[in-house]
């Protein structure tokens, strides 16, 4: 990663290049695990009974189906744009089977669970693509605009539409800076048993929340790494043992209009 | 007053003598039947579940989704499979079929649910393209999966 890649045409939060330095530069794994395990040791011993941290031995996912999820985890991806190919769209044509959204001829209204974009500097004509979808935000304005506690964030992060209290006023869809929701205008029939969607309410990307509760991993990751060029990564990013945390924590990556304070959940990196 | 008396024992016999009109035991014919399920016994007993079903699936849907709650069972995917009604073609019936299994009581009750406006009134049917079957939901093995997936990632 250099710190000349391409700043995206409308995107804010352009930080320095002075964060990559850290990275990268052989820290000595053995000297991180030692501590790593002298720090749980530390909070085991100070208050019993209490975690604040789980450090790697117990996976944060280990979760029994009646058990609720936990503030302790945060899924997130990272999403690297320069293995994004630029007509691929496996996350898109993934999401759609799973979830069981489609296209149904009207393009201004048509859902958009997640979707392709192409991000083009005009003055040089560079451009890269990325995919777009719903951010997970830890500050999600469409949970604060919502008037009857429909949309809402989960423990973990994930934000969703609890679509038997939505009204469907789509005022979360107004606040949105990412144009993540959508809203069904069309009776429907024959949904997925595991992603009830109806007409009259808003939906969106619920980051798999079905496969996550499952132990899985979201659709479109899947299949990114699987016929797609390998650009997403999902993981916890409160688990300072995760890939994605590390990874985070190691490169610059950026979280889209930041400046905004929304604290994206998906962050990207080389846009 | 006497005769009323006779009267009264006449239409008794008459009554009693009657052939039975109920199909199942202890139930007049004119009251649905709603489809038995696959299998052996429903996850409650049939009385409890007449009278409190909707405030299962209610507590079991409000956990689900606001709290990740998976238990199976209230699971209106659970009813749903283990109660589906085949049609004429072979296949399961959606809620729009008199047939379904919701709508055998709903209908006779004038009680109007909403529950299929968004979620599915049918299992799931295979994938037609590669006639696969849906896998099967495995909580604990996914977890593994899961599990395995962050460590290869971590390595």
């Amino acid at each position: 990663m250099s710190c000349g890649s391409k700043s995206g045409a409308g995107y804010g939060g352009a930080s320095g290049c002075a964060s990559a330095s850290a990275s990268g530069n052989g820290v000595d794994d053995a000297r991180r695990n030692f501590l790593r395990g002298a720090a749980a040791a530390t909070v085991t011993t100070l208050a019993a009974g209490v975690t604040l941290y789980s450090f790697g031995a117990e996976p944060a996912t280990a979760r029994a189906p009646g058990e609720e999820v936990s503030s302790k985890v945060r899924w997130g991806l990272l999403i690297d744009a320069s293995k994004c190919g630029d007509g691929c769209t496996a996350c898109v044509i993934a999401c759609q089977t799973e979830n069981g959204w489609h296209d149904t001829g009207h393009p201004e209204t048509d859902p958009q669970w997640i979707r392709k974009l192409t991000v083009e500097n005009p003055k040089n004509g560079a451009s890269f693509s990325l995919p777009m979808m719903c951010q997970h935000c830890a500050e999600p304005p469409c949970v604060d605009v919502c008037p009857t506690g429909a949309s809402f964030k989960r423990a973990d992060g994930i934000v969703l539409v609890d679509k038997h209290i939505c009204i469907g006023c789509r005022y979360c869809m107004m606040a949105c800076p990412y144009k993540a929701r959508s809203f069904v205008h069309e009776p429907l029939h024959d949904q997925k048993p595991y992603a009830p969607r109806g007409k009259g309410t808003v939906e969106s990307c619920t980051l798999c929340v079905h496969r996550v509760d499952d132990g899985r991993i979201p659709a479109c990751v899947e299949a990114c790494n699987d016929t797609g060029g390998g650009a997403m990564l999902f993981g916890d990013l409160n688990d300072p043992s995760s890939e994605i945390a590390k990874r985070v924590a190691a490169y610059r990556t950026t979280q889209v209009r930041a400046d905004l304070g929304t604290n994206p959940g998906v962050h990207y990196r080389n846009i | 007053m006497r005769l009323v008396v006779m009267l009264m024992m006449l239409l008794t016999a008459a009554v009693l003598a009657l052939p039975p009109v109920t199909a199942t035991a202890g139930e007049p014919a004119w009251l649905p039947k709603p489809a038995r399920g696959r299998g052996e016994k429903c996850v409650a007993n049939t009385d409890w579940m007449r009278r409190n079903h909707m405030t299962a699936l209610m507590h079991h849907r409000d956990e689900a989704v606001h709290e990740g709650i998976r238990t199976k069972r209230f699971d209106l995917t659970g009813c749903i499979d283990c109660h589906a009604v085949k049609g004429a073609d072979g296949k399961p019936v959606t809620f729009a079929s008199p047939k379904h299994f919701c709508r055998t009581c709903h209908d006779y009750a004038a009680v109007s649910i909403d529950c299929f406006e968004c979620h599915a009134s049918r299992p799931e049917a295979k994938a037609a393209s590669t006639g696969e079957a849906v896998p099967e939901r495995a909580p604990a093995s996914g977890v593994a999966a899961l599990t395995q997936y962050l460590r290869s990632m971590a390595q």
